[in-house]
């Protein structure tokens, strides 16, 4: 029998605010436990929340970008259920008025773009942390509450993608545009975006959806690809012995690579959701939905297309280029000073990610500037320096920050183009390798190649080619 | 409306509670009182009303994204009944 695998993914993304979304407790990743915590965030007693203007204002940016319809009226509502890592035993999030409904995203898959429905994105609470200490027949559990309170937007997908390169790309695109929208700093090894799939199968050619499960506790990207492809023959294999597939909610074990069913009491939730009554409602006007539109910048596909269009780059370097926001403003900076886009794309996406990745360098806090790369192509075109000592100052300049000039400078790595110079070392190259001169008389053409090399490791490859090729050429007597 | 026991035995596990069956009994009676004392509302006609939830006229009430001071260690955990370390400590939670 053939199936077709439907897949929606649920996202978790925590936003980039320095305080948590009900108090002020600061939400920086990697303290101490339990030191960014206060009444508000432990559920005591009388406490009340009062919501993060940032927060909110971030999670209507990624509505607003992820297409979705904004209704004038939000609220919030308490979803009930007990877990040692949910201090008031509720948690506050969104189920009646969601904040976003109705958007889509476009994903790239193979250069054809397909549109994924966005079902709804909402704002709501982090939970806090849970340790499970790892001594044998340990009894209990440990809870850090740092993050209880972190500000988390959901983003909820309809079952639009069928195929693992789709939610790839889904998952990817997704990063992107929190990123550019700069809400999210998406990091996943700090849980700061996580994923969760569900997962139905049905007969090719049918409508109707199958059984649903969902997936939980994927830890990477890698492993929610890994999962549904569990998924998908799990299921198979249940509907091919005639068997239904049950409704159930499993969890991914990562160093099996497999799922197991989560415990049936723990699934079967009964929120009893309400709308909170700490908490006012939110009306958003035009005006201000307007100044949120506003600050959303160029989103990756438009601008991998712009590069492809403007700066006459392939698919492939465009997207390298936009994979990253901050690369992308670095190589415009670029363009902008000098117009040489293949040349900057080139250094970019070669070198300088080749360098970052070598020595771990943050690409963030690069210390080398648009203005100093431009400069760097500037002189490899006058002829000061040629490319290949070009790559030595360039991995001196992002090391150090240094302008090219300075490095040449330095390091005397000026190209020799003083043609007496060059003469000189010439004599000497074709007085010591009479051979070659022999060969290259006999019409061995790569013997002026072999002593082209001599004299450029003469002059530790600062000689300008062009004139060591031509003097050569001369010397020899052709 | 006429609450049974099961309906009472799965609110108490909701909320953690076990009850004994004396206390079932009871609770049958009262929440099933309680109900009916509320379902005279159904009898309005709420065709054309919207629903709400808040009385008070005022929202968007927002603060700052601006640091406060956190609370002390010692302060976090004087209530705990059961720590270790800097961490509240909880019944093992199955994985």
């Amino acid at each position: 029998m053939t199936y077709e695998v439907v897949i929606g993914l649920e996202t978790h993304a925590e936003l980039a605010t320095i305080t948590k979304l009900f108090c002020g407790c600061s939400t920086k990743f990697g303290v101490d436990p339990n030191t960014q915590v206060c009444p508000v965030c432990l559920g005591m007693p009388g406490v009340l929340p009062v919501m993060n203007k940032k927060a909110f204002e971030y999670a209507m940016k990624a509505a607003v970008a992820l297409n979705c319809k904004i209704d004038e009226f939000t609220n919030f509502d308490r979803k009930s259920y007990y877990y040692p890592d949910l201090p008031k035993n509720y948690q506050i999030s969104q189920n009646y008025h969601n904040l976003g409904v109705d958007g889509y995203m476009d994903i790239s898959v193979n250069d054809a773009v397909s549109r994924i429905r966005i079902h709804n994105v909402h704002l709501e609470e982090e939970a806090g942390k849970l340790i499970h200490p790892e001594e044998v027949g340990a009894d209990y559990s440990l809870v850090d509450f740092n993050r209880a309170g972190v500000p988390l937007l959901e983003i909820v997908s309809y079952p639009d993608m069928r195929r693992v390169d789709e939610v790839e790309s889904y998952m990817q695109t997704l990063r992107k545009i929190l990123l550019y929208t700069e809400v999210s700093d998406c990091k996943m090894q700090e849980g700061s975006l996580r994923f969760e799939a569900s997962i139905s199968l049905r007969k090719k050619g049918t409508d109707k959806l199958g059984n649903r499960v969902e997936i939980k506790n994927l830890n990477s990207m890698k492993s929610v690809l890994k999962a549904i492809e569990y998924e998908a023959i799990r299921q198979r294999d249940v509907l091919d012995r005639g068997e239904t597939v049950d409704r159930e909610t499993r969890l991914w074990d990562e160093v099996n690579e497999k799922s197991a069913r989560m415990r049936s009491k723990e699934e079967s939730q009964d929120y009893r959701y309400f709308p909170e009554p700490d908490l006012l409602p939110v009306l958003i006007d035009e005006k201000w939905l307007r100044a949120i539109k506003d600050t959303i910048p160029e989103l990756p596909l438009v601008r991998r297309q712009r590069f492809i269009e403007s700066f006459a780059l392939s698919e492939y370097d465009a997207s390298l280029l936009i994979d990253e926001k901050i690369l992308a403003d670095f190589f415009e900076e670029c363009v902008k000073i000098l117009n040489r886009p293949k040349a900057f794309c080139n250094w970019i996406t070669n070198d300088l990610l080749r360098e970052v990745k070598d020595r771990k360098l943050d690409i963030y806090h690069l210390k080398i500037k648009p203005k100093q790369l431009a400069a760097l192509v500037e002189i490899i075109e006058k002829g000061t320096i040629s490319s290949t000592i070009a790559k030595e100052v360039f991995s001196e300049m992002i090391q150090t920050g240094k302008d090219p000039k300075t490095v040449v400078e330095e390091k005397k790595l000026a190209q020799i183009s003083d043609e007496g110079l060059i003469e000189e070392i010439i004599i000497k190259i074709i007085s010591s390798n009479p051979d070659a001169i022999e060969d290259y008389k006999k019409g061995k053409k790569n013997a002026l190649t072999f002593l082209v090399g001599q004299v450029m490791k003469e002059t530790k490859g600062k000689a300008n080619p062009k004139i060591v090729n031509d003097l050569l050429k001369e010397k020899v007597g052709i | 409306m006429k609450i049974d026991k099961e309906e009472i035995e799965y609110i108490a596990n909701l909320s953690r509670i076990r009850l004994t069956e004396q206390e079932r009994e009871l609770f049958v009676h009262q929440l099933s009182s309680i109900l009916s004392y509320i379902e005279k509302l159904n009898t309005l006609d709420t065709e054309n009303v919207k629903p709400m939830a808040y009385t008070n006229k005022v929202s968007n009430v927002f603060r700052e994204d601006e640091l406060e001071p956190s609370i002390s260690l010692p302060d976090v955990l004087i209530n705990a009944p059961a720590t270790k370390g800097c961490f509240f400590k909880v019944p093992k939670v199955i994985e």
